[in-house]
């Protein structure tokens, strides 16, 4: 099994290696000739397709500067005002709101989510005992079924427990969602790391607590990484669980919508009102820090979520 | 595994390690998914606390269903499509990327700007579906003011006071939906083929360079068979996808938790959903999570045993 750093370092080391023999040999042998021509029309179609990818986001974020008859009456046609008060609007209508409710349960679900999973990976990893398997496939089985097969007892469960449309009970939702991939991941992470350092620690005479906390979770940092960010991805763009156990129970009930769920319904709610450019600006809003989070660890995000994939 | 792990006395360091998360997993997951079964055979409503068991009552009803069997059916031409067109697009994108470009001297390498296009392609897999909902749903509006529309009229392509209602047209709306997906998968496939090519060793690519290999004998020779691997999960995984389609289907499409026109774009999560949250009908809904568990575990199955071939260890 490879680990977890030569996966990540794969796809720096072949782009390095290509941009620095970028310089393309004209010397002519036999399949050159043919390959310009070959060349032309791959870069052709590559380029379509991200110009199809650009364009749509491009043109929404455009929308956000039109008036609302504009967008209605021609697609292409350029903004007359470029003033950001559709923007603030969409603030106001929640957005801002959204996105609080957002980050208040990622800030608790990803840390909680990444401890316990590492902390039952240890475990199951390097320390074994009668029935490790199975707690080990037990675990790991639930990344198997889909969603839609726990989602009505769930509902009833959390409402059992007073959760529903509270912070807590969607973050140990998330949590417990999350706990099958990141056992699994984890788990293949901590079986790679050395004995040794785990043998010196235990004579200099740390605790298993401490071995793990000080020692162990440290050095399975790139892996807690990788597995972070999945996590953070996954639960950021979670749409089903929000929109089951999310919803104001009474009318006194505030509503605590996540942003997805909040998107969607700014999408209704400006059908209605019939202001279009409030959307598109809820839209960019919700999509700039995706774009810049993405920008900034895109080889991380492109090696994790690939190296998750394949194992 | 570790020897120095060995030993007596920690059964209570593993048991404190394990029982919080357990705890979580077992009550949120397991025995909701449990629960779930033991529903499916009761006439349980979810608003009163009484239910009575009703056997395969629930499974009955569904067989005859017209609504749940159009959408399973939906289902599984998705199930077809979404992986086919996804899993060509990403080999012929990733082919090009990584070995397109090519010259004498330097053997096989990617097409100029590579680096650039897997970063470009790849975005959208960041975004979440709500917002590809939104931007699809405003890309497929039907009227002018749509990008789709607006763009075919420019062209001369769609009648301006007949423009076309993507997502309104019964026969168009699924296909609509199809290619949100796919827009959406290409570049993440795209970048996991990528990681797979760059694994295969160089000389491999420059023997069949020398033996006079050209691009689509490359491609179909040596290149498809060393990441037939990779293809085979990917086409589990977006199986997987194309059996949930919830988000999608719910907010771009009209109707309550979407499947319209007329049931023409629903499928079994946007049923499910609406049995439960809105006809009140959780044993029923409970049934169609069973019949969609059963067929992703079908599907899964059928899937990596049809694709299966001689590993090639490289």
């Amino acid at each position: 099994m490879t680990t977890e750093s030569t996966v990540i370092k794969a796809p720096g080391e072949a782009s390095a290696e290509r941009s620095g023999g970028s310089g393309r040999a004209k010397d002519g042998a036999k399949p050159a000739s043919d390959g310009t021509v070959l060349n032309v029309f791959s870069h052709g179609f590559l380029a379509v397709w991200a110009m199809l990818i650009v364009l749509p986001l491009i043109w929404l974020a455009l929308g956000s500067f039109k008036t609302d008859s504009q967008i209605g009456g021609s697609a292409l046609s350029w903004p007359s005002n470029w003033h950001f008060d559709a923007f603030s609007r969409a603030w106001d209508k929640g957005i801002g709101d959204y996105f609080a409710h957002t980050l208040i349960v990622m800030v608790f679900s990803v840390p909680l989510t990444m401890l316990l999973g590492s902390m039952a990976a240890y475990v199951l990893a390097r320390y074994p005992f009668p029935g490790n398997r199975l707690f080990y496939y037990f675990f790991v089985s639930g990344a198997m079924f889909p969603v839609f097969l726990a989602l009505v007892p769930l509902f009833f469960m959390v409402k059992r427990l007073d959760m529903l449309n509270t912070y807590q009970g969607l973050i140990l939702v998330y949590v417990a969602y999350s706990m099958p991939f990141t056992v699994f991941f984890m788990h293949s992470f901590f079986r790679t790391l050395p004995t040794a350092v785990h043998e010196a620690a235990v004579i200099d005479g740390a605790s298993d607590t401490r071995i793990f906390f000080q020692v162990m979770l440290p050095m399975a940092k790139p892996g807690l990484i990788s597995v972070g960010i999945f996590n953070v991805l996954g639960q950021w763009n979670q749409y089903i669980l929000p929109s089951v156990l999310m919803q104001p129970q009474t009318g006194s009930d505030p509503e605590r919508y996540m942003l997805t769920q909040g998107l969607i319904q700014l999408q209704y709610q400006m059908g209605y009102e019939t202001d279009l450019p409030v959307l598109f600006a809820g839209v960019t809003i919700a999509m700039i820090p995706m774009l810049v989070v993405y920008l900034s660890f895109q080889r991380q995000i492109q090696a994790g979520l690939t190296s998750a994939t394949l194992k | 595994m570790s020897q120095v792990a060995q030993g007596k006395g920690r059964i209570g360091f593993i048991a404190g390690f394990l029982v919080l998360p357990l705890a979580l997993y077992l009550t949120f997951v397991i025995w909701p998914y449990i629960q779930t079964f033991g529903y499916s055979f009761t006439n349980w409503s979810g608003q009163s606390p009484t239910f009575d068991f009703v056997g395969l009552d629930n499974y009955a009803a569904l067989m005859k269903d017209e609504v749940f069997r159009g959408a399973l059916w939906h289902n599984l031409l998705l199930l077809v499509f979404v992986p086919t067109v996804t899993i060509l697009l990403a080999l012929f994108f990733a082919f090009m990327v990584n070995a397109g470009g090519r010259s004498g001297a330097g053997g096989v390498r990617g097409v100029w700007g590579s680096s650039v296009y897997k970063i470009v392609y790849f975005f959208p897999q960041v975004l979440s579906l709500a917002i590809l909902a939104v931007l699809f749903g405003a890309v497929y509006r039907s009227d002018e003011g749509g990008l789709l529309n607006g763009f075919l009229t420019k062209l001369g392509l769609v009648d301006p006071v007949h423009p076309v209602e993507w997502l309104n047209q019964p026969d168009l709306a699924l296909w609509c939906l199809l290619l949100v997906v796919v827009w959406h998968g290409v570049g993440f496939y795209l970048v996991l083929f990528s990681a797979a090519m760059q694994s295969v060793p160089k000389d491999i690519y420059e023997a069949a360079l020398l033996d006079g290999a050209g691009r689509a004998q490359t491609f179909l020779k040596v290149t498809l068979p060393l990441l037939w691997d990779s293809v085979q999960t990917s086409a589990v995984y977006l199986g997987i996808a194309a059996m949930d389609m919830f988000v999608l289907v719910s907010t771009m499409t009209s109707g309550q938790f979407g499947g319209g026109p007329d049931h023409h774009s629903e499928v079994m999560a946007t049923v499910l959903m609406r049995n439960f949250l809105y006809f009140g009908k959780s044993g029923y809904a409970c049934a169609m999570g069973v019949v969609m568990l059963v067929l992703t575990m079908i599907l899964s199955i059928v899937t990596l045993r049809a694709t299966r071939r001689e590993r090639i260890e490289f």
